[in-house]
């Protein structure tokens, strides 16, 4: 088994009298796409903020290459190697789409100088196909292209861990496709990567491992094929499938 | 350097050197007056820009800095015999070490509420010098005459102080265009853009508002200490004018926030605006007036200024002039 990259311990966030996350533990290891997904609410953005910072966990830990990195700022988590996109596109508007890739480049763990950042970026906005739009301003772009800005934003950073979250959301299928291809060819560059989904046959087919939340609490883990059966999973998504079979037998009697 | 194959580089030092040179050739006394003005709204205004238009914060109280500059250096020279650079000099980077204190606190705000703590800065800065006997409390310092005598006498003493201020807009202007093209101004306008964002993608936004805060308190407080110095008194009401604070900030607006261009011809037209409205008799501080307007107007319809309306009809002109 390989090392493990990201190790989630026992994080509760709470806000308030509201439980977001709840004693969740989870473990990434490292080349591997591991999916987090659950119905809407189940706390699985709120877990991507206290990995990368945004929140400090209520309690438990989180280890990012064997260091504790729970408690430190944002900043400081990205310099370490572990990036992040947004579910809501955060795009820095009045800038242009080399200068959004390049803010990623240049504060990222190289630290790189404003021209070798701006070297990196370049690269990256070809590698994610956004070459075309280089000088355009951000907030021109289409939705389609603002997410694959995130994802290049995050990627100029050159991270070790990439969090994506619901990079697939609002895009058309040709989009998704297209996101698909740049997302495998993020990890065949090594790079492991913890994503959220919706879009259940995207997040099946790219995942070597699911994490399952529900109501703030971890509901199952496994393969793609040992979540999608397992009975637990299909009740929080679909409701009690046997609860019809009751009914009908209660008002039969 | 790279910066100097800047087109807009040569464009500053020719411009530094026309507002040096027209006077002194003409040995023009009105123009020289007339000049410093415009040279010390420039000041302001772009050292202002690189709170609003690069951070994105408002800074409602920068004047603050331009009085402490004054009073320290005016309390350095009168009361303790220095020499007027040493004493520019050191306002200048103790206004700036103050600044970077009060920063890290009142940085912490964002959106107005920060904009009403610079006032509150301000504010609360004047009623304490207004009431600091070392500095002579309500009635200011004053200079004795001997102050310019190292300096030759009154007369040579005040062209001295002219091409100082003219050099400090100079290094004003170059320092926004450094700034703009730097790392560090990368990181600013990521914050000005989406704070949030920004310190997600790695920039220590706390650190770089603070040295943007800092920053923009340095040349001005220079620019305090020489004009004081030339006018030869400083009191509270003066040194920490707010309205010339907000004038500041019109200044800002109408040439384009966030360009390095655009503050300065901003300054420039507002001076010869407010020199206008001055002399039309029955309208004093109508220029106030027309200020407000003019912010109101820009703010609804311009929000880019000057600048920004030049570039969206001319986009090639962004290269240039940035």
């Amino acid at each position: 088994m390989k090392p493990a990259i990201l190790e989630v311990r026992n994080v509760t966030k709470a806000f308030g009298g509201l439980i977001a996350v709840k004693d969740v533990s989870l473990t990434q290891y490292q080349g591997e796409i591991l999916g987090l997904i659950g119905p809407n609410g189940a706390g699985k953005t709120t877990l991507f903020n206290v990995i990368n910072g945004v929140y400090k966990p209520t309690s438990g830990e989180v280890i990012f290459e064997g260091q504790k990195i729970s408690g430190l700022p944002p900043y400081e988590v990205v310099r370490r190697g572990l990036a992040r996109t947004h579910q809501i596109v955060k795009p820095l508007n009045e800038m242009t789409v080399l200068e959004n890739v390049t803010v990623g480049a240049c504060f990222g763990p190289q630290n790189l100088p404003l021209e070798a950042a701006q070297e990196v970026a370049a690269e990256v906005i070809e590698f994610t196909g956004l070459g075309k739009y280089a000088d355009v301003l951000a907030g021109k772009l289409n939705i389609a292209l603002k997410k694959r800005l995130e994802v290049a934003r995050a990627l100029a950073a050159k991270p070790r861990l990439l969090l994506l979250d619901e990079v697939l959301a609002g895009l058309n299928p040709s989009e998704v496709a297209k996101m698909l291809d740049v997302i495998r060819a993020i990890r065949d560059q090594g790079i492991s990567i913890l994503m959220i989904e919706h879009i259940m046959q995207a997040i099946m087919s790219l995942s070597d491992r699911i994490v399952v939340l529900n109501f703030g609490e971890k509901l199952a883990e496994g393969s793609p094929d040992e979540v999608a059966n397992d009975p637990q999973v299909i009740e929080a998504y679909l409701g009690d499938p046997e609860m019809a079979k009751r009914i009908l037998e209660e008002e039969e009697a | 350097m790279k910066l100097l194959k800047a087109p807009l580089f040569w464009l500053i030092v020719g411009v530094t050197a026309i507002f040096a040179l027209l006077p002194l050739l003409s040995n023009n006394i009105t123009l020289r007056e007339t000049l410093v003005l415009s040279a010390i709204y420039i000041i302001l205004a772009a050292n202002l820009n690189l709170m609003i238009g690069y951070t994105g914060y408002v800074n409602f109280g920068s004047i603050v800095f331009f009085g402490l500059g004054g009073y320290l250096t005016l309390w350095l020279v009168g009361s303790h015999h220095w020499g007027l650079y040493s004493a520019v000099l050191v306002a200048g980077v103790s206004v700036s070490a103050l600044a970077f204190l009060l920063g890290i606190g009142i940085l912490r705000l964002r959106g107005a509420y920060f904009a009403l703590a610079t006032i509150g800065v301000n504010e609360a800065v004047k009623d304490f010098v207004s009431n600091f006997d070392v500095w002579g409390g309500s009635e200011g310092i004053f200079l004795p005459f001997t102050a310019y005598k190292a300096m030759g006498g009154a007369g040579k003493a005040l062209w001295t102080v002219y091409l100082l201020i003219v050099l400090v807009m100079g290094s004003s202007l170059l320092l926004s265009l450094a700034v703009r093209r730097s790392k560090f101004g990368l990181g600013l306008f990521a914050i000005r853009e989406d704070e949030d964002a920004a310190v997600v993608l790695g920039v220590k936004a706390p650190l770089y508002k603070t040295l943007a805060y800092s920053l923009s308190a340095f040349l001005p407080a220079i620019a305090g200490g020489l004009y004081f110095f030339k006018n030869g008194s400083v009191v509270p009401e003066e040194a920490f004018n707010l309205n010339l604070s907000i004038e500041a900030i019109v200044m800002v607006m109408l040439g384009g926030q966030g360009t390095v261009t655009g503050p300065t011809i901003g300054a420039f037209l507002y001076e010869r605006l407010r020199g206008m409205l001055l002399t039309i008799p029955g309208l004093s501080n109508f220029h106030m007036v027309i200020a407000g307007v003019l912010l109101l107007l820009i703010i609804l319809f311009a929000p880019g200024g000057l600048m920004g309306w030049l570039y969206r009809i001319w986009p090639r002109l962004r290269r240039v002039l940035e």
